[in-house]
């Protein structure tokens, strides 16, 4: 299992991860292995406001539909259009390709609730 | 020894259990003198005299084939062809479930997707489920599918030409969610959409048998970011362009007319099918065509993840069967019709009530209210319908639906519906009739 160090992990297994004046928002390699072979990514509209722990959207595998929570509160700036075609970018590359979501930060202070790499692994039982 | 599988042991230990003496304690909540009272029934009969019983009380039905039947309003008299019953009630068919495995079940779930296939081809979307039970509840179903959509959005527009029974139904389904119900008047494209609109509901034909075009409405329900659901008759759609093909995201019709006999008004069939961006949120189950390792053709349950097992209480439904027997007679009777029969059917129809109208239209005092209509219309008469109905009814003519029935301040409008099962010696005697009762 891999994991981005520059990012932090929500328990519910989002990373958030900065990228210039933005947040990259996406799903575990942890959390893609144990949903298996995804089929459909369904993502908010661009400019949706969500606040932290809300849904943004589900992921659909071949035997379950997860909903996929907020790790900080933003403004929805991109979504990842390629997901659309391409769902299985989330398992091949989770931390790349596989991204969800681009978020203009209400709080940057809001990451530090979350894990940090070497914690995330931890509790993942990979540490 | 009656088949109850507990011992005296298992129930003396459940006793034991919940600190009761004896079964009879468990009952002592219900006063002693209501606990057997006497029920004065009569003596047994023989099975002869029960049939005798209950024949005479059949007779006193008058069903399609005893009038002259001009009756809808829902319910539809067509014409059954014989293959239709022969291969239903086929042993191989005989469930009225989608089954539990249904991967076993391969003949079943490949009439589901031929059904769908067709269905799909005829209302003009790309996917179509394996059936509701009636439109009613494939209505209601498809208002909560767009209401789930964005939760931000809560006003559903009904059109006030709607079939009471399925605005009932769709009220009762909507009691319990946070949704604003409200009407308009005529035309789709005439109803007030915006921003806080979930969708707007238009019938092709209305409840008085009013075509609108939709596209207009398609349009501006889309322009204010909202969804068009369409209630139509799947026989209109052999004919005009379908709902579909106008720009409706979902659409619902009452299969119950294309091979299915009106039985005293159920089981039906509700049909259902959306377009391709909306199909993740559609409810019922949905049959897919794939294909095993050695390549062969096979069919499989299919998009599953949206369903109440999975899904749990984020499910757009809690249905998770279909309207089993009377799918597969839709099936059937598609097949053996072909879209050139269907087009024949619809056509015998749509000519069989145009000549009534044009008849009924001349009568003085009558006059039809659709400008464009199909099979069934609305038209005022100058006496009380339900008197009509009484006069008529007199000489084993069911003339249609007072409308009175239905709504109290109505008292002077008939919905009348013609089928290809209508010949034209009944309906011009039901237009002298209709002449007669006006004298």
């Amino acid at each position: 299992m891999s994991i981005d160090t520059k990012a932090r992990y929500a328990e519910s297994h989002e990373y958030a991860k900065i990228e210039g004046d933005l947040v990259v928002v996406g799903i575990s390699d942890h959390a893609q292995a144990e949903l298996g072979d995804i089929v459909f990514v369904e993502l908010p509209r661009l400019g949706k406001e969500l606040a932290k722990g809300q849904t943004f959207g589900t992921v659909e595998s071949v035997k379950a539909a997860s909903d996929l929570y907020m790790p900080l509160s933003g403004r929805v700036e991109a979504v990842n259009a390629a997901l659309q075609g391409d769902p299985a970018l989330v398992n091949k590359e989770p931390f790349l390709g596989g991204w969800m979501l681009k978020v203009k930060p209400v709080d940057l202070g809001e990451l530090d609730a979350l894990m940090d790499a070497k914690a995330y692994a931890a509790s993942v039982g990979e540490a | 020894m009656p088949f109850i599988p507990n011992s005296d042991a298992d129930r003396e230990s459940m006793l034991a259990i919940v600190g009761k003496p004896d079964i009879a304690s468990l009952f002592a909540d219900i006063p002693a003198a209501k606990r057997f009272p006497a029920l004065k029934l009569p003596l047994g009969i023989s099975e002869m005299e029960v049939l005798d019983e209950i024949e005479a009380m059949s007779t006193r039905n008058t069903g399609a084939r005893d009038a002259s039947w001009f009756l809808g309003a829902g319910a539809y008299n067509h014409f059954i062809p014989s293959v239709v019953p022969a291969i239903a009630s086929r042993g191989e068919f005989l469930t009225a479930y989608t089954p539990y495995q249904p991967e076993v079940s391969q003949g079943t779930l490949q009439v589901i997707f031929e059904y769908q296939s067709m269905a799909a081809a005829l209302l003009g979307v790309a996917v179509v489920n394996a059936s509701h039970y009636d439109v009613a509840t494939a209505l209601a179903e498809a208002i909560l599918m767009a209401c789930k959509l964005d939760e931000g959005r809560r006003k559903v527009l009904l059109p006030k030409d709607l079939n009471p029974e399925y605005e009932a139904v769709v009220r009762t389904y909507l009691s319990s969610f946070d949704v604003v119900i409200e009407k308009y008047t005529g035309a789709p494209e005439k109803a007030i959409v915006d921003t806080s609109t979930s969708c707007l509901v238009a019938g092709y034909p209305t409840f008085s048998g009013e075509i609108y075009g939709l596209s207009a409405a398609a349009k501006a329900v889309h322009d204010a970011g909202a969804l068009l659901v369409v209630q139509t008759d799947p026989l209109l759609c052999a004919i005009l362009e379908s709902p579909g093909a106008q720009g409706a995201d979902i659409v619902v019709a009452e299969g119950q007319c294309l091979g299915n006999s009106m039985n005293f008004g159920g089981p039906y069939l509700g049909m259902m099918g959306a377009t391709e961006k909306l199909m993740r949120k559609m409810p019922g189950r949905i049959v897919g065509e794939a294909h095993d390792h050695e390549g062969r053709k096979g069919y499989v349950l299919t998009l599953t993840a949206r369903e109440q097992h999975i899904r749990r209480e984020k499910a757009v439904s809690n249905i998770c069967s279909n309207q089993g027997l009377s799918m597969l007679q839709t099936c059937v009777y598609l097949s053996a019709l072909g879209a050139s029969g269907l087009k024949t059917v619809a056509r015998l129809c749509w000519d069989k009530a145009h000549y009534a109208a044009s008849l009924i239209e001349k009568i003085p005092g009558y006059s039809v209210k659709p400008s464009t209509f199909f099979k069934e219309f609305l038209v005022s008469t100058p006496l009380p319908a339900e008197l009509i109905f009484e006069k008529l009814g007199k000489k084993h003519i069911v003339p249609g639906l007072p409308l009175s029935r239905c709504f109290p301040d109505r008292p002077g409008e008939l919905l009348i519906c013609i089928t290809e099962m209508n010949g034209k010696a009944q309906i011009d005697d039901l237009v002298d009739s209709l002449k007669e009762a006006a004298k």
